[in-house]
Formats: C-alpha cells, sequence, structure tokens
C-alpha cells in the first residue's frame, strides 16, 4: 500500500485512540486528557492537510467487517474532492475549539469526560466523512448521535440538559429509522451497500422512479434528524444546553452539516428523482423561512444562533433539492467558520460573565470585550451577507440556484435572508452597544489567549474564505464548477441586487429598532414559542405513545397475565395447593414436574 | 472435551451438595467452564466446519439412545456464552444467609444443563439438559428471590412447564414424521433425512406448530411471554443473568437447530403467524415496556422485547437472518447479564428498584453510571456493540427473506421492527435518566459506589460485547457454515 493511503486511516484513528485511552484510564487526569485530545485532533489535522494535498483519489483499501453471502459491509475510506474539503472543515474547526475548551472547561470536575467524548465525536464524524458505503456511514451517523448525547448532557445534573440530551437523541433516531429503511431499500434493489456500486448499477434501483423515490427520501430522513430540518428541528434549540464549546463544533459547523453531507454524497441517486428533489427543496426553505421567524424573538444568545443554524442549514438542504450540491458544499464551508466563530464568541462573553446568556442583561459590551468584539463583527457580517465577505458569495450561489429553478423558493429564500440580517443585527445591537444592562456585563473582559486566538484565526477565514482563490482550491474542481455555473447562470445580477438590498433593508431595521432600547419593543407570541411546536409534539407524545405504553403495560399486567394466565392455570390446579407446595419449596414436587417430561417421553420410546 | 464443560459444573455441584467450600468450588468451576468454553472456541476449525469434538456413548442401544455429544461455530458460540455468563453470575453473586451450598448447587445446575443442551447432538438429550436447567431456576425463584416471589414462581413453573410439554409433543411428532424405518434421535442422521426429503412437506406443519408454541413460550414469544418480567424482577441477581442470558436461548437455540432446518415446510407455513407474533414482542411489548416504573420489571421486558429481533432472523431463514440472529443471541445474552448485574448493585440501595425512588446516582457512583450506560448502549443497539452488528444483520436477512416466503410480509415486519429501535431507546434513555442524572438527593450522595467491588464480572460481559462489535465478522463466518448447510437452497 503506497504511503497515502495511510494517512486516512490516521485521520480517523487518532481521535479513537485518544477516546478510548481517556475514557478507561484517564478519568480522573484532567490535564493529561485534555492534552491528548488535543495531540489526537491536531494529528488527525495534519494527516487531513496532507490528504488534501495528495492525490485525488486514493487506491481503494478497506477492511471486510462483515462477510456474509450477499451481504458485505467494508470498513473502507473514499478520498475525493467531497469528503477531503469535509475533512478540512472538520478537523480545523475542530482543533481550534479543542484549543478553545481548554480554557473554557478549565476548573470543571468533569473535564477528562469532556474532553473523551469531544474525541469520540471527531472520530465518529470521521467515520461518516470517510465512509465509502452506507452501512458504515450508518454506524459512525449513530456514533455521532451517541457523541452528541454525551456532550449536550455534559452537565448531567441539571435537568435541563438531561432532558435535552434525550430530546435530541431520541429525534434523531426517528430519523435514522427512516434512513435504514432507504438503505435497505436501496440494498434490496441494488445488491450492494457501497457507494461505488451502487453509482456503477445505477440502473437496477432507477428503473423504477417510484421505488427510487421512496428510498431517498427515507434515506433523507436521516438527513432531516441530523441536519435538523422542519419537523425534527426540535431538538438543535435545546441541545444549546451542552457546554458551548460543544455547540460551536458539533451543533453548529459540523455534525448538523453531517446530513448535507450526506446528501451531497448521495447525490447521483437524488439527481435521478425530480420527485425527492422537490421534496428536498420544499423541506429546505420551510426550515429556512421558519427558523428564521423564530430567531427574531429569541433571548438567549445560544438560542438565537441554534435557530440561525437551523435557517442556514435549511439553505444548504434547499440547494441540494435543487440539484446544486457545489454551493450547498461551499456554503457549508463558509458556514462552519463564521457560525463557529459566532458560538466561540458567545461563548466568551457567556463565560465573562459567569453563565449569562440572555441578551437583554448584556450591552455595551464592544468597549469591554475588544477582541471578541473585532472577531464577532466579521463573523456577523459574513453570517448576513454583507458584500465582500465570505457568507455573501456562498448564499448568492444558494439565491441564484433558486433563481434559476423557482422564483417563489427565490422569494422564500430572499426573505430569510432579509430574516438573517434582521436578527442577527438586533443580537449584536443588543450585546454589544448601547450600555451594560446587568452587573456582570459591565466587568466583562476579553478571555486569555487561547480562547482569542481561535476567535481571530476563524474571523479571518470567515472573511476570505468565500473568495474564489479558496473556494476553488477547498472545493475541488468537480464541485467549484457546479457553483460556477450557477454564478453565470442566468440572473445573477438581479440576484445580486436583490440580496444586497434584504441584506441592507435587514440590517437597517434591525437597526433602527433596537438602537438603544432596554427590552424588546415587539412581542410576537407565535414566533416567541417556536410556532408552539414543541406543545404539539409533547401532546402527541402524551396522546399516541404515552397512552399506548399505558394501555399495553395495563393490558399486559391484568388481562393478558392476571386473568388469562392466571385464570387458566388457577383453573386447572388450584391456586391455593399450588401456592402451598411453592411456599415450602418442595423439592419432590419439583422433581415430579420435571419426571412428567422424562415420564412422557419413557413411555413413548417403551411403548411406540 | 464437551463432557467436561457438562460435567464439570454437575460435579462441583454434587460436591457443593456434599459439604465442599460452596462459593470457592463455585467459583472454580465457573473459571475452568469459561477457559473450558472458551478452548474450545478457539480450538474449533472453522476451515472444517460441521460438528467436531463428536463423542458418543450407548445408553439404551436396544433403543438406540446414544449419549452424543458435538459442536459446530452455532454450539461453540452458544457455549462460550454459557461460559462467560456463568462465570460472571457466579462471581457477583452476594453473601447467601440461606442455604449457601443448594444455592451455588443451583446455580451451577442450571449452567450444567444449558451447556449439554448446546453440546448435544442427540434430540432426548437436548431436551433432558434443558429440563435440567429449568427445576434450579424456579427453585431459585422460589427460595431465595424477593417480592412477590412466590407468585413468580408459580407462574413461571407452570408456565414453563407447560412449554416443556408442548415442545416434548412436538418433538415426539418430529419423530414421528419420519418414515418409520429411519426413525432416530440422531440430530446428525435426522438432518440427513431432511435435506434429502425424508420429512414430506406435508407431515411438517404440525410438528412445526408444535415446536414453535412450546419452544416460543422458553423464549417468551408474544402472547406467552407474561411469566417472564416478573420472573426476572423476583429472580435472584444471578439466576436472572443466567435464565435470560443463557436458557432462555435454548428455545431460540430449538427454532435454529431443529425446527427450522428438520422442518422449513412447515415453518414456511407458519412464517405469517410468527411474523405477527414477532411484532407483538417488538411493539407491545416494547410499549408496555415504556410503562414499566420498576428497573428490574423494565429490564424483563426489555428482554422480552429483544427476542422480537432474534425471532426475525430467525423467520427470514437465510444465512443473513440466522446468522444474525445466532450473533444477536450472543449480544443479548452477554448484555442482559450486565445489565442484570448492575440491577442488583442498585437493589443493595433501594431494593424496590422503583426508578423514581433514584435520581443523580451518576455523581456519587461515575463508575456504575459509567458502566450502566455502555451496557445501555449496547441493549438498544448501539455501534461499537454486538447488538447493534447482529440486529443490523438481521434487518438486512429479514428485508430478503427466503423463496418462498412473502417479502412484503417481511418488509412491513422490519419496519415495526426499526420504529422497535426507537422505542427501546426511549425507555432506556427515560430509565437512565432516572437513575443517574439529575442532582443527587442527600442521602444518594453518601452512597458507596457497588461498582468496585464487583466490576470485572461486569468488565468481562462488556469487553466481549465490545471485541464481537467490534470485528462481528470473524463471529459471523462462525456460524454462518451451520446455516449454510442446512437450509434448503
Amino acid at each position: 500500500m503506497e504511503s497515502h493511503a495511510y494517512f486516512p486511516w490516521f485521520i480517523l484513528l487518532a481521535p479513537l485512540v485518544s477516546a478510548v485511552l481517556i475514557q478507561l484510564f484517564l478519568r480522573r487526569s484532567r490535564e493529561l486528557s485534555a492534552t491528548i485530545s488535543v495531540g489526537a485532533v491536531c494529528v488527525s489535522l495534519l494527516a487531513s492537510v496532507f490528504v488534501f494535498f495528495g492525490p485525488d483519489t486514493v487506491k481503494a483499501n478497506e477492511i471486510p467487517w462483515i462477510e456474509l453471502p450477499d451481504f458485505h459491509v467494508p470498513i473502507g475510506v473514499t478520498v475525493d474532492a467531497l469528503s477531503k474539503i469535509m475533512l478540512l472543515v472538520v478537523t480545523g474547526v475542530g482543533a481550534l475549539v479543542h484549543i478553545y475548551s481548554l480554557v473554557y472547561m478549565k476548573g470543571d470536575e468533569s473535564e477528562a469526560r469532556f474532553f473523551g467524548n469531544l474525541s469520540l465525536f471527531m472520530f465518529s464524524m470521521l467515520g461518516i466523512v470517510l465512509a465509502n458505503n452506507f452501512a458504515m456511514m450508518f454506524i459512525f451517523w449513530e456514533l455521532v448521535g451517541v457523541s452528541s448525547y454525551l456532550l449536550i448532557g455534559h452537565w448531567h445534573t441539571r435537568d435541563t440538559a438531561a432532558a435535552a440530551a434525550n430530546k435530541a437523541f431520541l429525534t434523531n433516531r426517528i430519523g435514522d429509522f427512516g434512513f435504514m429503511l432507504g438503505i435497505l431499500m436501496v440494498w434490496s434493489s441494488v445488491g450492494s451497500v457501497v457507494f461505488r456500486d451502487i453509482e456503477h448499477n445505477l440502473r437496477l434501483i432507477t428503473a423504477d422512479p417510484t421505488y427510487l423515490t421512496i428510498a431517498v427520501l427515507l434515506i433523507f430522513c436521516g438527513a432531516i434528524g441530523k441536519s435538523a430540518q422542519v419537523p425534527l428541528h426540535v431538538w438543535l434549540p435545546d441541545a444549546m444546553e451542552g457546554p458551548t464549546p460543544v455547540s460551536a463544533l458539533i451543533h453548529a459547523a459540523t455534525m448538523v452539516a453531517a446530513g448535507v453531507f450526506m446528501l451531497a454524497r448521495i447525490s447521483f441517486l437524488i439527481a435521478p428523482s425530480p420527485n425527492a428533489q422537490a421534496v428536498i427543496m420544499w423541506v429546505g426553505i420551510g426550515t429556512a423561512v421558519l427558523a428564521a421567524l423564530m430567531a427574531t424573538q429569541q433571548d438567549d444568545i445560544k438560542r438565537i444562533l441554534a435557530y440561525s443554524t437551523l435557517s442556514q442549514l435549511g439553505y444548504m438542504v434547499m440547494a441540494i433539492g435543487l440539484a446544486a450540491p457545489g454551493p450547498a458544499m461551499f456554503h457549508l464551508f463558509t458556514h462552519a467558520f463564521f457560525k463557529a466563530l459566532l458560538f466561540l464568541g458567545a461563548g466568551a462573553i457567556i463565560h465573562a460573565l459567569h453563565h449569562e446568556q440572555d441578551i437583554w442583561k448584556m450591552g455595551g459590551l464592544s468597549a469591554k470585550m475588544k477582541w471578541t468584539f473585532r472577531s464577532f463583527t466579521a463573523g456577523y457580517l459574513a453570517l448576513i451577507g454583507a458584500p465582500l465577505l465570505s457568507g455573501f458569495f456562498s448564499k448568492d450561489a444558494i439565491l441564484a440556484a433558486a433563481w434559476q429553478t423557482n422564483k417563489l423558493v427565490f422569494l422564500l429564500a430572499l426573505l430569510t435572508a432579509f430574516l438573517t440580517a434582521f436578527y442577527m443585527t438586533r443580537l449584536f445591537v443588543v450585546v454589544f452597544l448601547g450600555q451594560p444592562r446587568s452587573d456582570a456585563a459591565k466587568h466583562g473582559h476579553d478571555g486569555p489567549a487561547a480562547m482569542t486566538l481561535p476567535l481571530i484565526i476563524l474571523a479571518v477565514l470567515s472573511v476570505v474564505a468565500g473568495y474564489s482563490v479558496i473556494g476553488e482550491r477547498a472545493l475541488g474542481e468537480h464541485l467549484w464548477e457546479n457553483v460556477h455555473k450557477i454564478h453565470h447562470g442566468e440572473g445573477v445580477g438581479a440576484v445580486m441586487a436583490l440580496a444586497i438590498g434584504a441584506f441592507v433593508i435587514g440590517t437597517a431595521g434591525g437597526w433602527v429598532l433596537y438602537k438603544g432600547q432596554a427590552k424588546d419593543p415587539i412581542l410576537i407570541p407565535l414566533f416567541k414559542n417556536k410556532f408552539y411546536i414543541d406543545e404539539l409534539y409533547a401532546a402527541l407524545i402524551a396522546g399516541t405513545q404515552d397512552l399506548l405504553a399505558t394501555m399495553s403495560g395495563w393490558f399486559d399486567k391484568w388481562i393478558l397475565d392476571g386473568l388469562f394466565v392466571r385464570g387458566l392455570s388457577g383453573a386447572a390446579w388450584g391456586t391455593g395447593f399450588v401456592l402451598r407446595f411453592l411456599q415450602i419449596g418442595n423439592l419432590q414436587a419439583y422433581a415430579f414436574l420435571f419426571g412428567l417430561g422424562v415420564v412422557g417421553l419413557i413411555y413413548f420410546l417403551v411403548f411406540a | 472435551m464437551l463432557s467436561l464443560i457438562i460435567f464439570i459444573p454437575l460435579l462441583a455441584a454434587l460436591g457443593i451438595l456434599l459439604g465442599a467450600p460452596a462459593r470457592k468450588t463455585a467459583l472454580g468451576a465457573a473459571a475452568a467452564e469459561f477457559l473450558l468454553t472458551l478452548f474450545a472456541f478457539l480450538s474449533y476449525d472453522k476451515a472444517k466446519a460441521g460438528f467436531q469434538f463428536l463423542s458418543s456413548t450407548p445408553i439404551a442401544p436396544e433403543w438406540n439412545l446414544n449419549y452424543f455429544v458435538g459442536a459446530d461455530g452455532l454450539s461453540v458460540l452458544m457455549l462460550l456464552l454459557t461460559g462467560i455468563v456463568t462465570l460472571a453470575a457466579i462471581w457477583v453473586t452476594p453473601k447467601i444467609e440461606k442455604r449457601e451450598p443448594l444455592y451455588y448447587a443451583c446455580l451451577l445446575f442450571i449452567t450444567a444443563g444449558a451447556a449439554g443442551a448446546f453440546a448435544s447432538v442427540d434430540l432426548f438429550f437436548l431436551y433432558a439438559f434443558h429440563e435440567l436447567a429449568l427445576i434450579p431456576t424456579f427453585l431459585l425463584i422460589g427460595l431465595w428471590g424477593s417480592g412477590e416471589r412466590h407468585t413468580a414462581a408459580w407462574k413461571i413453573t407452570i408456565y414453563l412447564g407447560l412449554g416443556s410439554f408442548i415442545l416434548l409433543i412436538g418433538l415426539l411428532d418430529l419423530y414421528l414424521a419420519v418414515p418409520e424405518a429411519l426413525r432416530t434421535f440422531n440430530l446428525i442422521d435426522l438432518q440427513k433425512l431432511a435435506t434429502s426429503g425424508a420429512i414430506p412437506a406435508a407431515a411438517q406443519s404440525r410438528p412445526y406448530i408444535f415446536l414453535l408454541i412450546g419452544f416460543g413460550i422458553l423464549i417468551s414469544l408474544f402472547p406467552f411471554h407474561s411469566w417472564a418480567p416478573q420472573a426476572y424482577a423476583s429472580a435472584p441477581t444471578p439466576a436472572a443473568m443466567l435464565h435470560a442470558g443463557v436458557l432462555k436461548k435454548f428455545g431460540l437455540y430449538g427454532l435454529m437447530r431443529v425446527a427450522i432446518p428438520l422442518l422449513p415446510e412447515g415453518a414456511k407455513h407458519w412464517a405469517n403467524l410468527l411474523l405477527i407474533l414477532l411484532v407483538g414482542n417488538i411493539i407491545y411489548v416494547g410499549l408496555a415496556t415504556i410503562a414499566q416504573k420498576k428497573l428490574d420489571l423494565m429490564l424483563g421486558y426489555s428482554s422480552v422485547m429483544h427476542m422480537g429481533y432474534i425471532f426475525l432472523g430467525v423467520a427470514a431463514m437465510n444465512t443473513i437472518g440466522l446468522s444474525g440472529a445466532a450473533l444477536l443471541m450472543f449480544a443479548h445474552g452477554l448484555s442482559i447479564a450486565a445489565l442484570f448485574a448492575m440491577a442488583g448493585m442498585l437493589r443493595e440501595s433501594r431494593p424496590q428498584l422503583a426508578l423514581d425512588s433514584f435520581g443523580g446516582l451518576a455523581k456519587p457512583m461515575p463508575a456504575l453510571a459509567f458502566a450502566f450506560g455502555l451496557a445501555a448502549f449496547a441493549s438498544i443497539g448501539l455501534p461499537g456493540f454486538a447488538n447493534f452488528a447482529s440486529e443490523m444483520t438481521v434487518f438486512f436477512g429479514a428485508y430478503k427473506p427466503a423463496l418462498g416466503l412473502d417479502a412484503k410480509h417481511f418488509h412491513l415486519a422490519v419496519i415495526f421492527a426499526l420504529w422497535g429501535v426507537v422505542i427501546s431507546a426511549v425507555y432506556m434513555l427515560r430509565a437512565y435518566r432516572a437513575i443517574f442524572m439529575g442532582e443527587p438527593g442527600k442521602e444518594a450522595a453518601a452512597w458507596p459506589d457497588p461498582f468496585k467491588a464487583l466490576r470485572w464480572p461486569v468488565v468481562l460481559l462488556l469487553a466481549v460485547l465490545l471485541i464481537a462489535g467490534f470485528a462481528p465478522g470473524k463471529f459471523l463466518s462462525l456460524v454462518q457454515p451451520t446455516f449454510d448447510a442446512v437450509l434448503p437452497k
């Protein structure tokens, strides 16, 4: 095996080794655990860089995991443009978040567990990226769910964290229910779970368009769960109960992008099914609009960012539905930087303000937290699509793709862009400008270098990542061509003008409404209460699952067991008698029962 | 070799009853059992496949009855399970105040009976060994159980007695289905007869339904499952581990070894019934599991529920499904034993095991919380553990069932089974949260971690689950030839 073939395995194994070491042996050594975990992510990052600059296709190397007739599951790696860019994003942002966590989690009594779980997450996420087949992807997909559960529930003595962890896990499992079913359908039709084989034998499944559409949409369910699309979006805002570095890495930059990545990975399966594409597009734009509306009325800084993440993921999913995987991955790439930056910036504020998360208790932080403010500004501008920053270019590509396919979708996407500018300006103005609205806010201060440095690096990336010099190199020829084509397609001038208009109006609106306000001048209960979807689900679960569970439990105890079994056997033997001989623990009685069986057999042997 | 595996626990049990130091002898025998089964597992020649370690002693030549033992891939896997769970169960046994020798003897009898059943190549002994293992289970629950132990013991005795009886009828009916001149109890010969078509298709469906119900009762097939949760809740911890972990697998083993290979046409005839019942195991029992408010009952119900997945692999009647089901038996046995072992540790502080009486135990008992979390993850089928790999294999197998089965019905069953995966996450995470998460009460904060003293048996169980979870291919390829050889082409 050529030496290049080893690098993907280093990427994958370094965090696994770290996770195992920490979980099993180092739960009490906080500093050593942190060092090992950071070391592991650096190894992965280095190896990812080597892979990125290495040859385009590394010769397939895989080990068999399950080998049964007609059912082969290898553990193997794919190295192509798609996995290369994703590797860089995951290990790059991952390394920065690890370093940042050294400060953020210092003094936490379970720091070792935190870093162990962070390494577990890196392993799982990189496994999704490298997977060369559906089954392997599903394995790591589930593991990402586990590590997310563990990290959301890191502060498990808090009831809200425990609830959020469970909710995240279960919501994802509902999505995975469809995902697995979709995988089974594809396998049943094509006879393999390996992406390469499926692509080669695509006609086996495209022969029946309805079958293909159902299979693709079931697989899409997995993405709906993981990328928190409507209607399975409810877990992501609650997931903010986890430590902020986790929110930045997992619930903004990487894990939630896994759904988009997976869809890009199987775009060859989606492309032949226009109906599936339409559904994906509408789910994406629906999420984008709804989440942006919810974001306008939230008061918790992390939740605002969480809804913003939902909304931006909606853009990416929509782009997949528009047959534009290039722009989707482009936006995933830029979004990872500025959203991680915004979360880490928010974390710096929360850290400085002693765990205050309510934006109305902040204010005036621009003077107190200079570096945080400067870097946050870069992320803020990139997110709302300020011209010449990274988000502007990647969002523009998605908007153009919408324009070229469906004008109504384009209008909704434009509305989302306007809302994004609006709610982010609200956040920015309330948090950084004006007067401090609490004691804590008066004493805000920048964190130490290990905290500020990642912010600055991410800020630089948020500014420059959208330029084609970087974009083209990062996305690779094939994906970039897709972006390029859309960028030079029909109506790009109008799209750009309208996008800038939405940005200006949204920003101005937010500025005018919120400048100098001490509390929110607007109250829209529907948005503030997230369209009452959580309440609806709670009622739904209580009305179906819990009710059915109680009924089954009751039926089992009183009817099936109580009446039926006890009644029948009671009538046959006489309860009192049986009870009595059991109470004495009469060995002979048991021997008698056993004997019945043997006697029966012997009788038969002798006389038959 | 196999005889040693069967007779060491038997002799140790007799020795204990005659006055040998109970715990030491039992632990020694369990360790020997574990090493021997491990040796059998490792020294089984995969390349040759088929039955190995054969040995036969005539018992009653005039009836052609032989003590005949041998093991193929499926048997050595089940024997290894027996060895591991026996060692763990005897290890975690707490101090016994009342009739200690009899207690340990009972545990060893269960082991001997289970090992004998898995190693027998003769139908008579297969059945008799299982009966040998059942009686001590009843005794353990009736004499040393907790809670409503008398009701539980009474119910399991009658229920499983009935199951064994129906099973016996089924076995006899199977025996009679073979033309008179060829009748035998020898499983290898019977298999040859079945493969050559000596058991007419029309004569297969009656014995099969008896076997299905008989074995089914022993496996807690819906709706014959209601003995199980209460029995496990009342049983002393090691008895619950041995029965749920090992002995209950006898019924499934019987389906894989006897019912499906010898009566394939009968199995096809009743396939839809089995599908309906196994969906009952997964959905109905799964929902009932959510409703449980005590940890022991919840684990008992969950164990019943998971039988549904093994049935699903068996029902598919193909190599993928059956191999997955075999590995799932192994995985389930280890994970449920680990969970019962840890529930036993929790019982020390909260005898009732009511879920709402716990809370926040992760703080005073971090090691137990960690290990329980791993076992819970294993049991709800998360990757890394053998349960995931085998469940996934079962899903694939069931999605493309053997020829002659209705794939549409299987698709429907797979959909239910996949939904069951969501259900099992609901109850397991709920229980985990109730016990370990949240702020610990004042009193709980002072509880010592019971896991420290008893960690090795649980570590053993979890370690094997992880090994088989990382390299399921090795285990699946071990059992695959067993099924390849007997399934109709």
